[in-house]
């Protein structure tokens, strides 16, 4: 490696991409719809072992990205989760291989609808094809045979990432011995929705949007998309983080200005979040992940669900931060309810951090405590082969 | 194994669907499904107790047990555990009814406070009780409801639950010898209770 990792840093990282699926043998959606080629970027960090039994999937959240440890040049701009990957971290690069795919319908290196539909030459734009958390775990499991990996100690993720592990679970649990599911749910709420609902209509209502075809137009729908970030960067934080943060204070003044341009702290803030996400997010990928958490809904046929439940002998950890409001505690207790009721090894902890649902991206000691003792654990079981809790469905003599 | 332990675990069938409150660091839930076989499953309120059951590989909720048992659905369990607790929860009688709604049999045991030794300790020395079963000094003791043999049966009555086993303990936890039986509430240290619906 050409520059030296910084402590705790898995240093420089590098995207990688690949063609998992081809026009001639193309993904296959749940709603049957195909979808061909689909390019996946993705880092991986950390080595596989012989035994490739040390994977770690890392789900990404809503607007995440493949870059989840390291940096790409500059190491003051780490990835993501850096916070909680790298050599020495919970997700120990030095023990775990670990791998952090770009979502479908992304737009930062995975295929979405600002990729070339090979059948008209131009971007897809809303001709994308409506895809479910099930289709993004199809990705993720066809990107873990291109790299020789068959089975996950574990596949963890925050908010939407969190979504994916559940499914995940559910569609395949023989492909993870355990799940982490951080400030997720099972389902969204009216209120969840709402707030997506009002962030698309941002996007939607710009006159820039063009009906999505607005790659090839002077103008995006840069408007609509900022809104859209502003409105959701709102429920990421806490009252209590933005009372610490920015209280009443004004931006660069001393006196309030009373008119209506950005006066407080806050709404200056704000602002920055709505335009520095223009330069790295994509409009219809807004709207396109928004909708996949908005139908996510696993459980809705109780029946149904604890017939699949049957044969889930994936560990889960569940966490969540006693401020979030996104995600709130509840969110993840019907979660673990609905698992433990169908006997699934459930570990579950609320834990307290004033910084609301990006708790789970910072540093928060007993979080980061909990996440490492749990992977610990599931290293000594899939890895080292220490005897685990039977469950239902599982061979006993494994 | 703590000998108490060991008899709890010994009125648990093989196979169960255990849920444990209280759990401490797991060890009675990791023997049950190791060598029992059963679906154990923990809830520990101290954060220490909490990753120790983690480590052993038990499942496990941190929570505390005075606010209910809302992640558990009812009847998803054989039996549910409360060992050496009651005597520290804030709403004993509460407790109880969460652990028959989410199970149809539960296991209790509990330091007797009707014991000679604490009887003579008080009238002699005039001093809270301390031992082996009650280890902490008045002002820190987590244990704030403490009761005799006597008073828990008559509070199991008005709860509606019966008793189908009841093991005497001894001052070091193990089954005290059968001359107890007859006197529990003077002669034995704590008891082991197996509860059911029904009074």
């Amino acid at each position: 490696m050409p520059t030296a990792p910084a402590a705790g840093s898995v240093g420089l990282a590098e995207t990688q991409r690949v063609v998992l699926f081809t026009q001639d043998d193309p993904l296959v959606l749940q709603s049957g719809a195909t979808l061909g080629p689909v390019e996946v970027a993705y880092e991986t960090y950390g080595t596989l072992n012989a035994e490739a039994s040390n994977g770690v999937f890392i789900c990404h959240a809503l607007t995440g990205d493949a870059h989840a440890a390291g940096h790409t040049g500059d190491p003051s701009r780490p990835g993501w989760w850096d916070t909680l990957i790298g050599p020495g971290k919970p997700v120990d690069t030095d023990r775990f291989f670990v791998i952090c795919a770009n979502l479908l319908g992304g737009c930062q290196g995975t295929t979405g609808p600002s990729s070339t539909d090979p059948t008209t030459g131009t971007p897809y734009g809303l001709r994308f094809p409506i895809f479910t958390i099930s289709d993004l775990v199809t990705v993720h499991r066809a990107l873990l045979r291109h790299l020789g990996v068959t089975r996950l100690m574990a596949a963890i993720g925050g908010s939407v990432g969190g979504m994916q592990v559940l499914q995940w679970a559910l569609d395949h649990p023989e492909d993870l011995h355990a799940g982490m599911m951080v400030c997720a749910t099972g389902r969204l709420s009216a209120q969840n929705i709402a707030f997506s609902a009002v962030a698309r209509e941002a996007i939607l209502r710009d006159p820039d949007f063009n009906g999505g075809d607005y790659y090839d137009t002077p103008k995006h729908p840069d408007m609509g998309l900022s809104l859209a970030r502003m409105i959701a960067h709102i429920t990421y934080l806490s009252e209590e983080s933005m009372r610490h943060k920015f209280g009443r204070r004004i931006q660069d003044a001393d006196e309030p200005r009373h008119n209506f341009g950005v006066d407080f702290q806050v709404e200056s803030y704000l602002q920055y979040q709505g335009e520095s996400f223009l330069k790295r997010f994509d409009a219809n990928s807004y709207l396109y992940l928004t909708r996949v958490m908005d139908y996510f809904d696993p459980f809705a046929d109780p029946v149904a669900a604890a017939e699949r439940l049957r044969h889930v002998t994936t560990r889960f950890l569940v966490l969540s931060f006693d401020t979030d409001w996104r995600f709130d505690t509840a969110h993840s207790r019907e979660v673990v309810r609905t698992l433990q009721a169908s006997r699934v090894p459930v570990t579950f902890r609320e834990i307290e951090s004033p910084w609301g649902h990006d708790s789970f991206l910072l540093v928060v000691p007993e979080y980061h405590r909990t996440v490492a003792a749990f992977l610990g654990r599931m290293e000594q079981e899939a890895v080292n082969g220490a005897r685990h809790a039977r469950t239902p469905g599982e061979d006993v003599a494994a | 194994m703590r000998p108490d332990l060991a008899l709890v675990a010994g009125m648990v069938p093989a196979g169960a669907r255990v849920l444990d409150l209280g759990c401490g660091d797991g060890a009675l839930l990791e023997y049950l499904i190791r060598a029992d076989g059963c679906d154990g499953h923990g809830v520990e309120i101290s954060t220490d107790g909490f990753h120790a059951c983690i480590d052993r590989g038990v499942p496990v909720v941190q929570g505390d047990i005075d606010d209910g048992l809302g992640d558990f659905e009812s009847g998803s369990f054989d039996v549910v555990v409360l060992s050496q607790t009651l005597q520290a929860t804030r709403r004993p009688a509460f407790v109880l009814q969460e652990m028959m709604r989410v199970a149809p049999a539960g296991i209790v045991s509990f330091p007797n406070f009707g014991h000679w030794h604490i009887r003579l300790g008080l009238l002699v020395r005039g001093r809270m009780p301390s031992s082996r079963l009650l280890p902490f000094a008045w002002h820190e003791t987590p244990n704030i409801h403490m009761c005799t043999i006597r008073d828990f049966e008559e509070l199991i009555r008005s709860e509606g639950l019966r008793t189908t086993a009841r093991v005497p303990l001894n001052i070091a936890g193990g089954r005290a010898p059968a001359r107890v039986e007859r006197r529990p509430n003077l002669l034995a240290a704590g008891a082991v209770y197996r509860l059911e619906p029904g009074g």
